[in-house]
């Protein structure tokens, strides 16, 4: 060997001769028993998430891009005032879509009227009138015990699956239907007629700012632990390295290759963690197909990262991982007879530590009270913002350590142990912490924004839950109290309110005052507004409605006055039109906030009686119902009520507040991936806690032979976890409130603490410790049997 | 065979196995109060053994230890360690000092493990740690003191509880001979002056020439020499 | 050293002439000095008149080397003695105590007993001079402290021996 490197030219020799060192390291990383391999599979696995993580982040906004031209591509009703005549190329489409439990199901009536009519995209053809073609995930649902209900309301046959080309996400529930005599249905809002799909005009994906936000502070939130784990991942075993390098002085290494070689144990972590990464991705990948986060799901094609962005985290993350090596071995010196520290390192500065947050914060600063309205979030300021204040934890943390252990006072001998112990190295325990700090200062400022954004998502709707639940709206032409009556005999239903609603305006064409003409029996017409006596053949005017706001009653109602229901307007079709007279004795009524939704009704209210059967096809029916909670799945039977009644029925859910439960699920999953981040951190402390204890085997033996209580060593250990921790702890409560309240700020919410998200992250935390001290407490036991002494 | 009239600590027909490996067969001890008893031997001979079963750190397999009237043998092991914590005292070769600690703490160490004020503790430390002269490295941690200071300070903790049996497995070990001496000289002069047992586990003749006896133990068999001579 | 005991302990395995009793002892012990011959004759004459040995037989010829000595119970009981009883603990015991333990070896006596009581006695003497080291002044102390390491070089060469017993007993029996 030498006598070939003789031959070589002296550069490549230094090169040869490097390269030797780097594959030395890598030898040690893989070959150092099992403790060796721990680390290197702790180190790996941290690296990997790390990868796995970046590599999703920068697959989604391709993701999202590719649902977006989805989207657009199967779009049918365009709400454009042009609708195209009858032709052999054009499609009536009604919008069938319905609610099944707390999924909304996305489907369509299709009827082509000639050979050319256009197909939408992921079906190869048109279902014939009583056939279906449905999602894959529908089609689960349909064929599953729990979709039974659902499959009444959809009894069409299932001819085949919508395609992924016609599908935004891979759980995304969707039909097509055949149908016949949609035509005279037209409406433009429910039903229409096309002659292609796709938006004529997509303009530009107009996306919520407060989403994006959240989105990005989820993935800084969680990639930040992810960094701190792997700067500290590749610290493992430090010591034990340094003593290794120190033997390797000893025959005759200079300190470059010593340093070398510490790199190429770190590079071999980290490639291993660069396989592990992808091959978390590619899992990550197949179960984000089967996720659902904001009622958005995804197919695994979605998520391909960009080429150029994956070969970027390739090579920056081995990259990093050596220049923390370095960076970690530049206060060491190794000597060949051991390790030195380059001197009592000095006392920790405050100022540039409080810099960092503070910089964080200057960022985010100005950004305060845009809200949804003003556009978008500057993307590099947020997450520049977010980093620094959770790299603030990380800085903060050694010297809140430092400072506070240096003052901590007498106590039992656990507690003089464990304290004396975090004064000798505090930086030791801050480093261990700092991963766990970190992850939970973003989770707790992330919950904060959930928690926030949340209420604001869930805004109360004004309905009031307690005189109804369900609404249902008629197509024209239904006459509603036979529908009221199939209502009344469902299963779960105790009141039907039915009425008849339309549009009075005071002239055909183009009104200048317009209000409402509600027609209902005394009972249900008590149920909106303030009247008096009422007997059938009544009619009442509402005076003061806030619905009615410049509208004068007293005018519109005077006997006699001609007015027109359904009246016309430029531009648009012509309506019905169907003229009314104000009969004579008109009673006056009262308005008030009953049944709908906090509106109060204005206009005029007629008994049945009072109705002429000329008013009939101007006017729509609405029911109101009041449903038995304790009958499971009862808003589906109303559901299917109605879709037998008219396939363009229209069931609505009422509900106080909206989405609560949908959040609730992201707040879980956000709580599981925390917990899971602080369970890999909480096993790399296992790991060095270990290491420690062993090389302390003989100073525990000597201790339990002087009579030591096993509890006060086990108690001493907990101290020397909690203590470090529970400081994290209150440092990560401290800056998670603060980035959480700066972002809500951001986003224009009330700030409001979520006390559960503190008290849930600082207990994961708490946990953690705990099952960690736990953990190592048998090999500790082990540790202190007096066998320990023997080795002498 | 009875344990020998006055003997404050003995034991008979020890056995002990580390596995496959015996370490005490049948090994026989007794130590009277104010006595220094060197334990001799080759190492790997079971002198430690013999140590850390007289002392109750370890359980014998066989064999009865009888300490002060009060069979140690038969103890569990809290009530082993109360009595190492109450009436024994320990000096080992190497890793004893809590490194974290500083030397007073070391030396009070043993005295708040049963419950003495820290106080009280580290003011009854500094007396010992005086007679030992090495009161002036109170504040010291073990790593910034010598071997021989480190070794002082380890005598003065194992004697703080004023221990009825001293414990000593190689104390000098780690000591070249001058330093030896001094702390041979030291301990054996505290013990003496407390009228503690002293049970010294050595190899080295110089140190073994402080004790009033010697017994050997070879291949786990005890051998009295005073009785055999 | 005794080169009557010596000689005695060597007849325990077995009558011999009086020259090979000359040879045997070059061999194990005489490694630099061989033992003349009148030396052997004379030890022998001496140690038949103590009773310790007698003439096991005469083989046909001339001179005394003719004789097969054979030692006795009395014989078997000095060298007994003699193993037991540990050296004053002198400077350069060596040649004593090694042919101590190469004879216990050969006649199958325990060796270690033979260390372990001369470190006994080695001890004992190292104590009174510990003693007086420590009631003594200076003078006292570097005097007491020579000796103490020649004692103290005896008994780790003694250790030594004991820890090679098995390879001694070996290189005997060849």
């Amino acid at each position: 060997m030498s006598v070939r490197r003789g031959h070589l030219p002296r550069e490549r020799g230094r090169a040869w001769r490097r390269t030797a060192d780097l594959a030395l390291g890598v030898r040690f990383a893989l070959t150092g028993g099992r403790e060796g391999w721990t680390r290197a599979l702790l180190t790996a696995v941290g690296v990997g998430l790390g990868v796995a993580l970046l590599l999703l982040t920068t697959a989604i906004p391709n993701a999202l891009q590719v649902r977006h031209e989805r989207e657009s591509a199967r779009n049918d009703f365009t709400f454009s005032q042009e609708r195209p005549p009858r032709a052999d190329d054009t499609l009536v489409v009604a919008n069938v879509g319905t609610d099944f439990r707390e999924d909304s199901v996305r489907g369509r009536a299709l009827e082509p009227e000639g050979p050319r009519a256009p197909l939408p995209p992921g079906l190869e053809k048109f279902p014939a009138e009583g056939e279906m073609v449905v999602s894959p995930a529908l089609k689960r649902l349909l064929e599953s015990d729990s979709g039974a209900l659902l499959r009444e309301r959809l009894p069409d046959r299932i001819v085949g699956t919508i395609g992924e080309s016609g599908l935004i996400g891979s759980g995304e529930l969707a039909f097509y239907q055949g149908a016949d005599g949609l035509a005279p249905l037209i409406d433009g809002g429910r039903v229409t007629r096309i002659d292609r799909f796709g938006d004529t005009d997509p303009g530009e994906q107009e996306s919520d700012p407060v989403l994006l936000l959240l989105v990005l502070v989820v993935f800084v939130v969680l990639l930040m632990p992810v960094a701190v784990f792997i700067a500290a991942a590749v610290r493992f075993g430090g010591e034990r390295r340094d003593r290794r390098l120190a033997a390797l002085r000893l025959v005759g290494s200079d300190s470059h290759m010593t340093r070398r070689i510490a790199a190429g144990e770190a590079l071999a972590g980290a490639v291993l963690g660069l396989v592990f990464g992808a091959g978390f991705f590619m899992v990550g990948r197949q179960l984000a197909g089967t996720a659902e986060v904001f009622d958005i799901s995804v197919f695994p094609s979605y998520l391909n990262p960009s080429p150029l962005l994956a070969l970027l985290v390739a090579v920056a993350v081995p990259a990093a991982a050596v220049l923390v090596t370095l960076f970690a071995l530049r206060g060491v010196v190794i000597e060949p007879l051991g390790v030195v520290r380059s001197g009592r390192p000095a006392r920790r500065r405050l100022w540039w530590r409080l810099l960092l947050p503070l910089a964080g914060l200057a960022l985010l600063y100005p950004m305060v009270g845009n809200g949804r309205e003003n556009g978008d979030f500057n993307q590099y300021m947020v997450t520049g913002g977010v980093v620094l204040l959770l790299v603030g934890v990380t800085a903060l943390l050694p010297w809140v350590v430092e400072t506070v252990v240096a003052r901590l006072g007498s106590g039992g001998v656990a507690w003089q142990l464990a304290v004396r112990r975090l004064q000798m190295s505090s930086g030791t325990a801050a480093r261990m912490v700092n991963g766990i700090a970190v992850a939970v200062a973003g989770a707790i400022a992330l919950q904060m924004l959930f928690a926030g954004v949340d209420g604001d998502y869930t805004k109360s709707t004004g309905q009031d839950l307690t005189r109804a639940q369900m609404e249902i709206s008629l197509p024209a032409d239904v006459p509603v109290s036979p529908a009221a009556e199939r209502l009344r005999d469902t299963e779960g239903v105790n009141t039907v309110y039915d009425y008849s609603e339309g549009y009075l305006g005071d002239a055909r064409l183009d009104p200048e005052n317009t209000t409402m003409m509600t027609v209902g029996d005394c009972a249900s017409l008590r149920e909106i507004a303030r009247i008096g006596s009422c007997a059938d053949g009544d009619v009442f005017a509402v005076h003061g409605a806030e619905w009615d706001g410049g509208v004068d009653m007293a005018k519109l109602s005077a006997a006699g006055r001609k007015l027109y229901l359904d009246p016309s307007y430029e531009g648009s079709p012509k309506s019905r039109e169907i003229p009314w007279t104000v009969p004579a004795g008109v009673k006056a009524a009262e308005p008030s906030r009953g049944l709908l939704a906090g509106i109060d009704r204005g206009g005029f209210l007629l008994t049945p009686k009072a109705m002429a059967a000329a008013l009939a096809p101007g006017l729509t029916g609405h029911a109101y119902l009041r449903l038995d909670e304790s009958v499971p799945d009862v808003r589906d039977y109303v559901r299917n009520t109605t879709a037998a009644i008219h396939p363009l029925a229209d069931p609505m859910t009422w509900s106080s507040t909206e989405r609560t439960d949908r959040f609730d699920a992201i707040r879980t999953g956000l709580l599981v991936g925390a917990a899971c981040v602080l369970a890999l951190i909480g096993a790399s402390l296992l790991v060095s806690q270990l290491e420690q204890l062993r090389e302390r085997k003989k100073l525990l033996s000597a201790l339990v032979a002087f009579g030591t209580r096993r509890r006060t060593l086990s108690l001493s250990v907990l101290w020397q976890t909690a203590i470090p921790i529970t400081l994290g702890l209150l440092l990560a409560s401290v800056v998670g409130l603060t980035l959480g309240a700066v972002l809500l700020k951001m986003t224009a919410t009330p700030v409001r603490v979520d006390w559960t998200g503190v008290l849930s992250m600082t207990g994961i935390g708490a946990a953690v410790v705990l099952a960690v001290t736990l953990c190592s407490l048998p090999p500790l036991l082990r540790l202190m049997r007096p066998e320990g002494l023997r080795t002498e | 065979m009875t344990p020998p009239a006055g003997s404050l600590l003995s034991a008979e027909q020890l056995r002990k196995a580390y596995g496959p490996t015996l370490a005490l067969d049948g090994a026989e001890f007794s130590i009277h109060p104010g006595e220094v008893v060197a334990v001799m031997g080759p190492s790997g001979s079971g002198k430690s053994t013999l140590l850390h079963c007289l002392a109750g750190i370890v359980p014998p397999d066989s064999g009865t230890i009888t300490y002060n009237g009060r069979e140690l043998s038969a103890m569990g092991d809290s009530e082993r360690s109360a009595l190492r914590r109450s009436d024994f005292g320990f000096v080992f070769q190497f890793g004893q000092l809590v490194p974290e600690l500083t030397c007073v703490e070391n030396v009070a160490l043993p005295l708040r493990l049963n419950g003495t004020s820290r106080k009280e503790a580290e003011r009854a430390a500094l007396t010992w740690m005086e007679r030992l002269e090495v009161d002036d490295l109170r504040k010291k941690r073990p790593g910034e003191v010598s071997g021989g200071q480190g070794q002082r300070v380890a005598v003065a903790r194992s004697l703080v509880t004023s221990p009825r049996v001293l414990f000593a497995d190689e104390p000098t070990g780690a000591l070249d001979s001058l330093n030896g001496e001094r702390v041979m000289e030291l301990l054996t002069d505290a013990a003496r002056s407390t009228n503690a047992a002293v049970v010294l586990v050595t190899h080295e003749a110089r140190v073994a020439a402080y004790s009033d006896r010697e017994i050997v133990v070879r291949d786990g068999r005890s051998r009295d020499m005073e009785r055999v001579v | 050293m005794s080169i009557g005991h010596t000689l005695l302990g060597l007849l325990e395995s077995g009558p011999r002439h009086g020259y090979d009793l000359k040879r045997a002892f070059d061999e194990k012990f005489g490694h630099d000095r061989p033992l003349h011959y009148g030396q052997v004759y004379s030890t022998m004459s001496r140690l038949l008149k103590n009773g310790l040995v007698v003439v096991d037989g005469i083989e046909a010829g001339d001179g005394p080397e003719r004789k097969r000595y054979a030692i006795t119970d009395a014989g078997i009981t000095d060298v007994q003695q003699w193993l037991a009883t540990p050296e004053k603990p002198e400077p350069y015991l060596q040649s004593t105590l090694y042919t101590k333990v190469v004879l216990a070896l050969l006649t199958h006596r325990d060796a270690a007993d033979i260390l372990d009581t001369q470190r006994s006695e080695h001890l004992r003497g190292m104590r009174i001079l510990t003693d007086r080291k420590r009631k003594g002044d200076l003078a006292d102390q570097l005097i007491c402290d020579h000796a103490l390491f020649h004692l103290e070089a005896d008994l780790r060469w003694l250790e030594l021996t004991a820890a090679r017993l098995d390879k001694l007993r070996e290189a005997v029996a060849r």
